[in-house]
């Protein structure tokens, strides 16, 4: 894609610090993308794995039927945090904050983002929501026990700190429009010379859509929130039926944000597996314009299914099967990418390594999720299994077996240049399996269950539901014992991996022609881009590069 | 972000931040009238023409390049949409 843009012997972004500070300041306070980037890794899987542990001690609570080993109470608050911390901590900035930060201006051949202050804000922003969000945990009034979703009208009348922690997602929001105002103002500025939109990396047009969508529906939830708190401390009737208000309208318009923000989080993965799959098939990918496209279709008819989520709250039967129908719609942008993906693979010459392992984790979790989703966006099926362990199998297989999956992936996929060292491959397979295999036994479980009408966000159930439910649990136990270990592999090859050169994949996209990890600016000369995005035949050319 | 400086003067300012007053001051007393159906359409209406002046004159995007006004009009569109669409429950509930 670059002619002459390799670094020889530069400082790389660790050394060398954008600010006067040495040390942990020269952290704190920098401007760099690439090392916000990494803040956001770190701070972002720590949540990650609080997330992680309180899901465990859910799946422990549900081993046997009644009390276990938390009560009911405490069991609602695990479950809202759980959601809380996954949701707005975790899996909403995980692709865009971290991979967004660290590659998006690289693969357009920028030095840095737009506005680098504004970067580090949306960071401390991030921060200062998360911190909110642990002390409402631990003022008088106690934990939030809502759900994530907050629904009126228990939210307002709910004694615990249910403002405080709704705040928090509000200022978590206002992190996420500024990361989102930075990367289309980088997409549009800052783009190499011959870079042209049609040359972008396809990860890059997925973030440039996703952001969009940050942009556009984030305020809306903002507005609500505000709402809510108005009417906790005031009294106000805005959503409650008690005062006058509309509990419906409350959905409407959590799930305007909401919805579309399920396509904040699986977008950035789907821009993801487009640069994996070429990668390990060493074959250009097959409909780059099909897929270009999607992403911006996804991004915007996402805007129009958000009722999908309410189909037994009470709202008009016309505005039911209105809803119903338009759901099906965004299965056609889905399928593009899919049918893509696979014909791409089709006679490609495919190097099965540890992240395309774990993009086939997707396409296979990831199809369960999209196609139960359209079990539950059949209205008559739907009404069957509402507020079942269905919908919660189901948002898990595209949430984590989706999101959460790419997410592991790029993490293995970008690792070598991020950190400048391989990790160890064997173990590394080996979580996948592990993944695979617990994933399986933990959720899809909850499909049979919650067919068979186990309701979620219940602390007991019925004996008919017990060996699945253990079944269930043992998987958590797998599922969690797989991300230990790969946890620990890639801690471990920070310090210990193999070195690795600027291209152990054999990659083309531009981060793959500067040495690993990057200098500061990322390159010396803003490079020319001389191919289109996928093309391998310029490996030849890059060997000669270095 | 444009290349050319616009200087509004003074007295366009203060003459918009007075239509904005007097707008919010009629929204005000039409919310006081009894207009059936029509309170919500004409609230809209006159928030719209505020928005119109907040975007165009504060915000400088009536002299500003091209690209912005299609981002305005893509949110714009999107908005009205979700408010179309809200409509389908809100008008036959």
């Amino acid at each position: 894609m670059a002619n002459g843009v390799i670094a020889i012997e530069e400082k790389n972004f660790y050394q060398q610090s954008t600010n006067k500070y040495s040390g942990i300041l020269s952290w704190l306070l920098t401007t760099d993308h690439k090392r916000i980037g990494l803040m956001y890794l770190y701070t972002i899987s720590f949540f990650f794995i609080v997330g992680v542990i309180i899901g465990i001690l859910m799946r422990l609570e549900l081993l046997t039927p009644g009390k276990t080993i938390v009560d009911a109470q405490t069991y609602n608050t695990l479950f809202t945090l759980h959601g809380v911390i996954m949701i707005f901590l975790f899996i909403i900035p995980g692709l865009p904050a971290i991979f967004g930060n660290f590659f998006l201006p690289i693969q357009i051949g920028a030095r840095d983002v737009a506005f680098p202050r504004l970067n580090l804000l949306s960071y401390y922003v991030y921060v200062v929501g998360a911190i909110l969000v642990f002390i409402s945990l631990f003022l008088p009034g106690g934990p939030i026990d809502t759900g994530w979703t907050f629904y009126i009208p228990y939210s307002v009348r709910s004694s615990t700190n249910v403002s405080m922690a709704i705040l928090a997602a509000f200022i978590l929001g206002f992190s996420s429009i500024l990361t989102g105002i930075n990367f289309i103002t980088t997409v549009h500025r800052l783009r190499a010379p011959e870079m042209t939109f049609f040359k972008m990396p396809l990860f890059v047009w997925a973030t440039y859509a996703t952001a969009w969508i940050q942009i556009i529906a984030t305020p809306v939830i903002g507005i609500t929130i505000l709402l809510v708190i108005i009417e906790r401390t005031f009294g106000v009737g805005i959503f409650d039926p008690a005062l006058g208000g509309d509990p419906i309208l409350f959905q409407h318009l959590f799930w305007i944000y909401s919805h579309p923000a399920v396509y904040i989080m699986i977008l950035p993965a789907m821009g993801v597996v487009s640069e994996i799959i070429p990668t390990f098939a060493r074959r250009t990918i097959f409909g780059y314009k099909a897929i270009a496209m999607s992403s911006l279709a996804i991004a915007f008819v996402g805007y129009l299914v958000w009722a999908h989520h309410m189909f037994t709250s009470g709202m008009s039967d016309t505005a039911r099967w209105v809803f119903s129908l338009l759901t099906f719609i965004v299965a056609l942008p889905s399928g593009v990418k899919v049918f893509n993906w696979v014909a791409t693979m089709y006679k490609g010459s495919i190097d099965p390594q540890t992240p395309f392992l774990w993009v086939m984790a997707f396409i296979f979790l990831f199809s369960i999720g999209g196609l139960t989703g359209l079990v539950l966006g059949s209205l008559a099926t739907d009404v069957h299994l509402h507020d079942t362990y269905f919908v919660v199998a189901h948002f898990h297989y595209v949430m984590f077996g989706g999101t959460g999956t790419i997410f592991f992936a790029a993490l293995h996929y970008w690792f070598p240049k991020m950190f400048g060292r391989m990790y160890f491959k064997k173990v590394a397979n080996i979580a996948v399996l592990l993944f695979f295999i617990g994933f399986n036994m933990l959720y899809f479980t909850k499909f049979i269950m919650g067919y068979m009408g186990m309701p979620r966000r219940y602390y007991d159930y019925l004996p008919q539901f017990a060996t699945l439910q253990e079944i269930s649990t043992v998987g958590s136990w797998i599922l969690a014992l797989a991300i230990f270990l790969m946890a620990g592999n890639l801690i471990y090859s920070l310090r210990k991996g193999p070195k690795a050169g600027p291209n152990p994949w054999g990659g083309v996209t531009l981060e793959w022609h500067i040495p690993s990890p990057p200098p500061m600016e990322n390159f010396k000369e803003i490079p020319t881009i001389t191919h289109e995005p996928y093309d391998f035949s310029q490996l030849k050319e890059m060997k000669n590069e270095s | 972000m444009g290349n050319k400086k616009h200087i509004i003067g003074y007295n366009t300012y203060i003459l918009v931040w007075l239509s904005l007053l007097a707008l919010t001051a009629i929204t005000v007393s039409i919310a006081g009238i009894h207009l059936g159906d029509y309170t919500l359409l004409i609230a809209m209406f006159i928030a719209a023409i505020k928005s119109a002046l907040v975007i165009n004159i504060f915000m400088h995007i009536k002299f500003d390049e091209p690209i912005f006004k299609v981002f305005l009009a893509l949110s714009g569109f999107t908005l009205l949409i979700i408010f179309v669409l809200t409509f389908f429950d809100f008008i036959y509930r």
